[in-house]
């Protein structure tokens, strides 16, 4: 593990709050957005966030059931996973 | 961004509808220092060593699982093949080491442990032949234990004499566990040239050239390949194997960061990444799926052991690109009773157990997970062991079969297993006999093919 960057990524029906919701828990675990990007595939609304930590000791578990609870509630499907799950695959 | 959305959204996929997963994170432990002449001080330091090693592994291997957001199926550890660290002990029945081996795995909370094994392929020492008579109670009486015995190598030729006994083994594992379909035999394989680093089971034991502690780690993901030859347009034999590769280099580059991650987490070394496509019950993660994706019928006709071929060699090239850690048995796997395609292949009549045994010269184990009709004898068994032993010594490579003659069943019947080990039909087997050829017993020498030196 080489950093604290997460990949978010955010799946569902497209509906008012998503974005609004999902950044609002991730405000109050103050984890940080670096990058941004919303596309709407085949019907579903799909955002994928680059975002970071700063704190030492994130509790990283509970924001994972934060993060899965709120999608929940706004009918959405939220994963949460370090970055280098995708930059192994992809970059070399 | 680094990576491109549409990247994401792919293993994304990968994981959620294609079931690429970890299949196992392994902790292989050496257990050379415990030997004792009293067998019970002997549990007694293995049971220690065990826990201090592994105590926390499926905790650690959890939150790993957790911070990438990819399933970790199994936990599980290996240790030192037991007739060796065994063979001070005054006692000859090993049955209360199997057990110590289960309470270590159900206290650390692992899946399967590994190591109830013997390497007699020249010859046998009285541990050996201690551990090897105490198999059938050992894997009656214990949950998670799986046992090996390696009885050919390319180096040493075949222990005909083993796989005489190991016949016998078999069967008495199959009549103590009738009640459970005779399970006690899909937790027992006899190898030829068993690697010693495998995380995978039943086949896992920690050998005697590894480090004290290590993280062997297994990767599978055949419904992805599956997903990805089926995409292709029209595609010719080589684009094929091209696609394979690069699915096979994405996949393991998954096991690489893991293994990394969770060898770095306990402070010990990564040992290697295994990647073999390794089939579950589950529709469509199967390996007989892509056989019929390049364009058979059915797996088992004419074809298929020319496209098993082009399957296993592709997925190696793809992981050796990936990791410079690629080690185990890394290739597909065939196990009849845990792949949905294979059971309808049987079902259908158009894969038998002679052509899964041409299969196996070209994928990366054996004869695995297959039912025979609980009247099979002994030295039938046995012969089926010498056939896939031989395949193995000539071609340089890891061969094994793990076959379950469950008590009381014949030719037709489906026996359950539950679980990733699913459920076999039972297949026919040849009615001639070779109790004959068997009963002489002896080493069949090795072949020409050792003496590179």
């Amino acid at each position: 593990m080489s950093s604290s960057r997460f990949i978010i990524t955010v799946i569902g029906v497209d509906k008012v709050g998503i974005v609004a919701g999902i950044t609002q828990t991730m405000a109050q675990y103050n984890v940080n957005i670096v990058d941004i990007s919303q596309t709407i595939m085949d019907d579903l609304f799909t955002m994928i966030m680059l975002a970071q930590t700063t704190e030492e000791n994130f509790d990283l578990s509970a924001f994972h059931q934060a993060m899965s609870e709120k999608g929940t509630v706004l009918g959405v499907e939220v994963k949460v996973q370090h970055e280098d799950a995708f930059r192994f695959m992809h970059r070399i | 961004m680094l990576i491109h959305p549409e990247e994401i959204l792919e293993t994304i996929k990968m994981v959620s509808s294609e079931n690429l997963d970890i299949r196992t994170v392994t902790m292989g432990i050496s257990l050379r220092g415990c030997s004792h002449p009293d067998i019970d001080t002997f549990n007694e330091n293995v049971y220690n060593r065990i826990m201090y090693y592994a105590k926390d592994l499926v905790k650690v291997t959890n939150e790993i699982q957790n911070l990438y957001g990819i399933p970790i199926i199994n936990k599980r550890i290996s240790v030192t093949p037991i007739a060796i660290v065994a063979e001070s002990c005054d006692a000859t029945d090993f049955t209360s080491v199997a057990q110590t081996l289960d309470r270590a795995a159900e206290d650390a909370g692992v899946d399967f442990i590994g190591g109830f094994s013997a390497l007699v392929q020249k010859g046998m020492t009285p541990g050996d032949l201690n551990l090897i008579n105490s198999i059938p109670r050992a894997l009656a009486t214990t949950n998670k234990v799986c046992s090996s015995v390696n009885v050919a190598t390319t180096k040493a030729g075949i222990n005909m004499d083993a796989v005489s006994l190991m016949g016998k083994i078999v069967k008495e594992t199959a009549e103590l566990t009738k009640d459970n379909a005779g399970i006690g035999c899909a937790k027992l394989v006899v190898f030829a040239n068993a690697p010693e680093d495998n995380p995978f089971m039943a086949g896992a034991f920690h050998g005697v050239g590894e480090p004290d502690c290590v993280i062997n780690v297994g990767v599978s993901g055949p419904g992805v390949v599956n997903s990805a030859v089926r995409a292709l347009k029209d595609p010719t034999l080589g684009d094929i194997s091209e696609c394979i590769k690069k699915t096979a280099f994405k996949i393991t580059r998954m096991g690489e960061m893991v293994g990394r991650e969770a060898a770095s987490r306990f402070n010990v070394q990564f040992g290697v990444l295994d990647l073999s496509l390794a089939p579950t019950p589950a529709i469509g993660d199967s390996v007989a799926a892509i056989l019929e994706a390049m364009g058979l019928e059915s797996c088992g006709t004419h074809g298929t052991t020319a496209a098993l071929a082009l399957l296993n060699d592709a997925v190696k090239k793809g992981g050796s690109m990936a990791s410079s850690s690629v080690g185990g048995l890394s290739g597909a796997f065939i196990p009849v009773s845990e792949d949905e395609g294979m059971i309808r292949a049987v079902q259908r009549g158009s894969l038998s157990l002679d052509k899964l045994e041409a299969m196996t010269s070209v994928c990366s184990v054996g004869l695995d997970m297959i039912a025979v009709p609980g009247d099979t004898s002994s030295s039938t068994i046995s012969a089926i062991i010498a056939d896939e032993m031989a395949i193995g010594m000539i071609n340089r490579k890891t061969t094994a079969v793990r076959v379950i003659p469950a008590p009381g069943t014949k030719v037709g019947d489906m026996i359950e297993f539950g679980g990733l080990l699913g459920s076999a039909p039972v297949m026919p087997v040849h009615n001639f006999s070779s109790e004959q050829f068997i009963s002489r017993g002896g080493r069949i020498p090795a072949p020409i093919q050792s003496l590179t030196n």
